[in-house]
């Protein structure tokens, strides 16, 4: 391998500009295909959190009561319609075995138990419906992360406490420490005092919660010691999915992931994956004919050199060797300064790009493993680019490369 | 006698067999070359000469004919068996001399081993510089090739041929572009090696003044041998 290497290196060292252009051009299309890859992860992230608020990756419901007919056998007629049951507000079964259960399973960072249903918030002649969400808030905040969107006061929940949204705020005209009522279909409630206000950037929903302790929302939604629902924080944000469904296969009662809840998010994440996806595939394309084209070339200057290396004693093999090297080390030299330059291009792009409230856009991250990978990928790129060439160069007639 | 190092028999070379446009250019050649012989192959342009040393060293496969190297038949052999055959066997020169530019004069030489080996050894190391001193090279073995002139050039050459100390070196017009006084000393050059350390070489040459200095000298013509015979001493007239 020595003699490959040491000819390899030469070639491209003796190939002066020729090299350093390639290697430009593969750094380019790569530090581009790491951007658009760190950037697209980054990006999905954030959007998918600030378009989420305070859904959680995936959430345990009761399962649906459904509408059984009952027959009696002998008939076999069909039914004509069955009637739907409505769905009243139920508790999880089991719900703390459930929870210690869960915690267990590799793959989930967090477990929330909630206990949510609707209800009236009144303040004097106002009144406005809202979600009552019940919830333990260290729990609720490793896995919705809700103490981030606390724009006033605190996430401290007492019993006699409430923490509601911003716009909540405004119509009821209500500023930290002020009294409101809540009070349900099933209870009349009683006063509590706002401690927090929230604001997770969008406007209904910055209306729809009004987050008080679990056992107190349990005593004003009458669920005594039941929660509607657990929900769970998963490490791999887009493997929810899946993850849920392994999950269903497991307990009787219904498991959703963010994914469904909100498939058209879901879509448009895809449709930005699949997108980006091509333009990758068609830079590492670009990259390749590239590093092909310009290896072709160097077959065709490197001739004479090839057919005396060849009757010197090199054989077919050894040429090969020499020129896929070349070509793997275009792709790998390229991929570091590349993969240098795409995270470059990330940090300052997460710099720049702002969302309407100012806040970055997107948090860079540094992900070592596409790093690697990019790098793996480049070198495996370039070598592919190399075969033809590299062909070509073993196949040359050592007598007539000679001549020339 | 020595024992021959190759040996020819009855070689025909056609290009382009089987199409309308087949041209036979070699007709039955009979050739062996000797262990220290230091023979010429002469002949006008166009009468085989660099076929034949095509066919010799391996570079060509001869249509038809026998070929020994070493006493054991190698005209059937596939590429990797030549390939190797080339490597610890045969020298080359050639008229173009062609180094690698990329490699300095002493890497130049020491390639072959790097070849053979796959490391340059500290042994590799002392042979090249070695040769190039022998040479006369000791002080531009870290010039690369363009910075040397051509007869320098085809002194590495002859170094780099020598480097694996083949038993034969096959020189194609060493001499073809190189003055009158430095053709004079690259081939004195070959002989000193031929005698010092017995290395046989078939050299083709244009040159009569070079070739009445070979102990044989073949002539070929329109692709057979038309003589074959040693030299007396005696420099024709």
């Amino acid at each position: 391998m020595r003699f490959e290497w040491t000819v390899a290196l030469r070639f491209l060292r003796e190939g002066g500009l020729q090299t350093v252009l390639i290697i430009a051009g593969t750094t380019v299309g790569i530090s581009v295909i790491v951007f658009i890859s760190g950037f697209l992860g980054d990006l999905q992230r954030d959007l998918i959190r600030r378009t989420l608020g305070v859904q959680p990756s995936i959430i345990v419901r009761p399962a649906e009561e459904i509408a059984r007919p009952l027959r009696d056998g002998r008939d076999a007629g069909a039914l004509a319609q069955v009637q739907a049951r409505a769905q009243r507000l139920r508790s999880v079964d089991q719900w703390q075995t459930l929870q210690v259960e869960l915690e267990r399973l590799p793959g989930i960072r967090a477990v929330s138990p909630v206990a949510a249903g609707p209800g009236l918030v009144t303040r004097g002649d106002v009144n406005k419906s809202i979600t009552i969400t019940g919830v333990v808030p260290e729990r609720y905040v490793a896995v919705t992360r809700l103490n981030e969107k606390i724009v006033a006061g605190e996430l401290r929940l007492n019993p006699g406490d409430v923490v509601i949204g911003t716009d909540l705020a405004r119509d009821l005209g209500v500023a930290l420490g002020d009294k409101i009522r809540l009070s349900t279909p099933t209870s009349p409630g009683d006063a509590y005092q706002v401690r927090g206000i929230y604001d997770l950037g969008q406007r209904n929903l910055n209306r729809a919660y009004a987050y008080v302790t679990l056992p107190t929302a349990q005593a004003l939604l009458n669920l005594p010691g039941g929660v509607s629902s657990i929900e769970l924080a998963v490490d791999d944000l887009f493997g929810a999915e899946a993850f849920a469904a392994r999950l269903q296969a497991r307990t009787p009662h219904e498991v959703e992931s963010w994914m469904k809840a909100n498939s058209q998010l879901r879509t448009a994440l895809n449709n930005q994956t699949v997108m980006t996806l091509l333009v990758r595939f068609f830079l590492a394309l670009v990259v390749a004919i590239g590093v092909a084209s310009v290896l072709i070339v160097s077959v065709v200057q490197k001739t004479k050199e090839i057919g005396i290396l060849r009757a010197m004693g090199a054989g077919r093999g050894r040429i090969l060797q020499v020129f896929l090297m070349q070509g793997a080390l275009i792709g790998a030299s390229g991929a570091v300064l590349g993969s240098a330059c795409g995270y470059l291009l990330t940090a300052i792009m997460s710099n720049v790009l702002r969302a309407d409230d100012g806040t970055p856009l997107f948090t860079a991250t540094f992900s070592p493993t596409l790093y690697l990978y990019t790098v793996l990928g480049a070198t495996v790129l370039g070598l592919v680019a190399a075969v033809m060439p590299a062909r070509r160069a073993a196949n040359l007639d050592p007598a007539q490369a000679i001549r020339l | 006698m020595n024992p021959a190092i190759i040996d020819l028999r009855d070689i025909h070379k056609t290009y382009n067999a089987g199409t309308p446009v087949a041209l036979e250019v070699l007709h039955g050649i009979d050739i062996a070359v000797r262990e220290g012989e230091f023979a010429c192959l002469i002949g006008p342009s166009g009468s085989g000469k660099s076929t034949l040393l095509n066919l010799i060293g391996l570079l060509e496969w001869p249509t038809s004919g026998s070929y020994h190297l070493h006493g054991h038949p190698i005209e059937q052999a596939n590429d990797d068996e030549r390939t190797r055959a080339r490597l610890e066997t045969l020298g080359f020169v050639f008229q173009f001399h062609h180094l690698l530019p990329a490699f300095s004069a002493l890497e130049n030489v020491m390639i072959p081993g790097l070849m053979r080996y796959g490391a340059y050894t500290g042994e590799q190391r002392r042979n090249a510089t070695e040769l190039l001193t022998a040479v006369g090279l000791g002080d531009a073995m870290h010039k690369r090739p363009t910075e040397l002139s051509g007869g320098m050039q085809q002194r590495v050459a002859i170094a780099r041929a020598l480097a694996l100390a083949p038993p034969l070196v096959l020189a194609d017009e060493p001499t073809g572009n190189l003055d009158t006084h430095t053709a004079d000393g690259v081939f004195e050059l070959m002989r000193r090696f031929n005698e010092t350390k017995g290395t046989a070489f078939l050299v083709v040459t244009h040159d009569p003044r070079l070739a009445a200095r070979c102990d044989r000298v073949v002539e070929l013509r329109d692709g057979s041998i038309v003589s074959d015979a040693p030299q007396t001493g005696l420099t024709p007239l």
